[in-house]
């Protein structure tokens, strides 16, 4: 599956030797009364400077932007990006995904990702759930990679494993 | 007769000014707060109680008047509220956040106080400092003079954080950010000045005490007092909403012979990590 998304933007934007960055979010199956699909931010933080932020997911098709009341509460990447967006942002904002391993790219060079500046960053997933709780989860990471560079972690509660896989 | 100052003053304050008068530790406090202070979406709303009481944020004694009650939106223009209602013990509003940035609600007034003894007899009088020179008569003996300004604020604001509400009036004590009154995360220091009449106001005493009082059996006061540059910091001990009430009195009152007595109270939303 990864591999298919990677080559259609590949294709899609023709620069063939630009570095990828693939991140794959397991959104767990929740024995809970009431479910709704979480709300989703993934975004990087560099050690210095602004944050980029490469996709949120949320009810982006509710009447009168209704979805957009409750970005708020993926606190963490509201402080720290959000609330300065002004959403929904093309590329990024996208709707929310069923339980299952959700796996996104991204090209140095093109947006969201653009050209980042050498240095240590910080991969950010956080997750939000109506009638449900948060969790945020990190993968710290040196940019640029020399070798292909993999690292998973697992959430406890809102989030199953987040990997990051950058291949140079 | 013989009640304490603050009892017999209370209800005047409460008529004027729409607040109790902080002049003794068992003045009753006056809040608003709002059910959240960072919002999202275009066009967000917010719901505000207002009320006076001694337990934090726990409505049972006084509704707030919302009389002097401002709004000043983000471009420094002022907002209305809507949905006013004042019930037995608090008051409730909403405001419609339409410009992004930073809302602040304030509640602000000065008055003046003089006391003498008159023939034997204790005399007082209140109103403001044009009306001072009329009020004392000739030959009133132990005239004591106190001018007082008190604010009560709190702020909201859709998506980042501004700065233009926190312009100064240069009126009474007034708090200026350091870190952004919406900005407050648990486990994280925030630095607030504090000026009076404009000017850093040194030496004034601050009390910081969490919400949710009724729920435990200490106040859990986190205390301070502010520097030469009227700054103060603190580190937010959990998530929560938090009552911030400053106060100062000295004798540098415009009015001649005059102390003065200023008081700030904020109500401030910390956020988890």
């Amino acid at each position: 599956m990864r591999t298919l998304v990677s080559a259609a933007l590949l294709l899609a934007t023709a620069s063939a030797g630009a570095a990828e960055l693939s991140v794959s979010v397991d959104i767990p199956r929740l024995n809970v009364a009431e479910y709704h699909r979480p709300y989703v931010a993934i975004w990087l933080e560099p050690e210095q400077g602004a944050p980029t932020t490469l996709a949120v997911w949320y009810d982006i098709k509710l009447r009168d932007s209704e979805g957009e009341k409750w970005l708020k509460d993926m606190r963490q990447w509201w402080r720290r990006d959000g609330r300065g967006l002004s959403m929904p942002v093309d590329g990024v904002s996208g709707a929310t995904r069923a339980v299952g391993t959700h796996t996104v790219s991204f090209q140095s060079g093109q947006a969201p990702l653009g050209e980042l500046a050498p240095g240590n960053y910080t991969l950010l997933v956080e997750a939000a759930r109506e009638v449900g709780g948060r969790e945020v989860l990190s993968i710290p990471f040196t940019w640029p990679v020399t070798g292909a560079f993999s690292e998973s972690v697992t959430g406890d509660t809102e989030l199953g494993g987040v990997r990051l896989d950058i291949t140079p | 007769m013989k009640k304490p100052v603050a009892t017999r003053l209370l209800p005047v304050a409460l008529a004027m000014a729409g607040l109790a008068l902080p002049l003794t530790a068992q003045a009753h406090r006056a809040w608003i707060v709002p059910a959240a202070t960072a919002l999202s979406s275009d066009n967000p709303w917010v719901t505000f109680d207002a009320a006076i009481s001694n337990d934090i944020f726990h409505p049972d004694y006084h509704a707030m008047p919302l009389t002097h009650l401002t709004v000043t939106a983000p471009d420094g223009s002022a907002a209305e509220i809507q949905n006013a209602h004042t019930g037995k013990y608090r008051s409730t509003f909403d405001l419609n956040l339409t410009q992004r940035g930073t809302y602040k609600v304030s509640s602000a007034g000065s008055f003046v106080i003089a006391m003498w003894e008159e023939n034997g007899e204790r005399k007082r009088w209140r109103g403001d400092a044009d009306g001072l020179k009329d009020a004392i008569p000739a030959g009133a003996d132990n005239v004591r003079i106190i001018e007082s300004a008190r604010r009560l604020e709190t702020y909201v604001t859709a998506g980042a954080p501004t700065l233009e509400v926190f312009t100064p009036t240069g009126k009474g004590l007034e708090l200026v950010p350091v870190t952004h009154p919406n900005d407050l995360f648990a486990g994280e220091e925030a630095t607030f000045q504090l000026l009076i009449d404009g000017e850093p106001a040194a030496a004034a005493e601050v009390e910081v005490i969490p919400g949710g009082m009724r729920y435990r059996n200490q106040q859990d006061e986190i205390t301070a007092s502010t520097d030469k540059q009227g700054r103060f910091s603190l580190t937010w001990p959990a998530a929560g909403m938090y009552w911030l009430s400053a106060e100062l009195q000295d004798d540098k009152s415009s009015i001649p012979n005059a102390s003065r007595r200023a008081s700030y109270t904020g109500t401030f939303e910390v956020l988890p990590q």
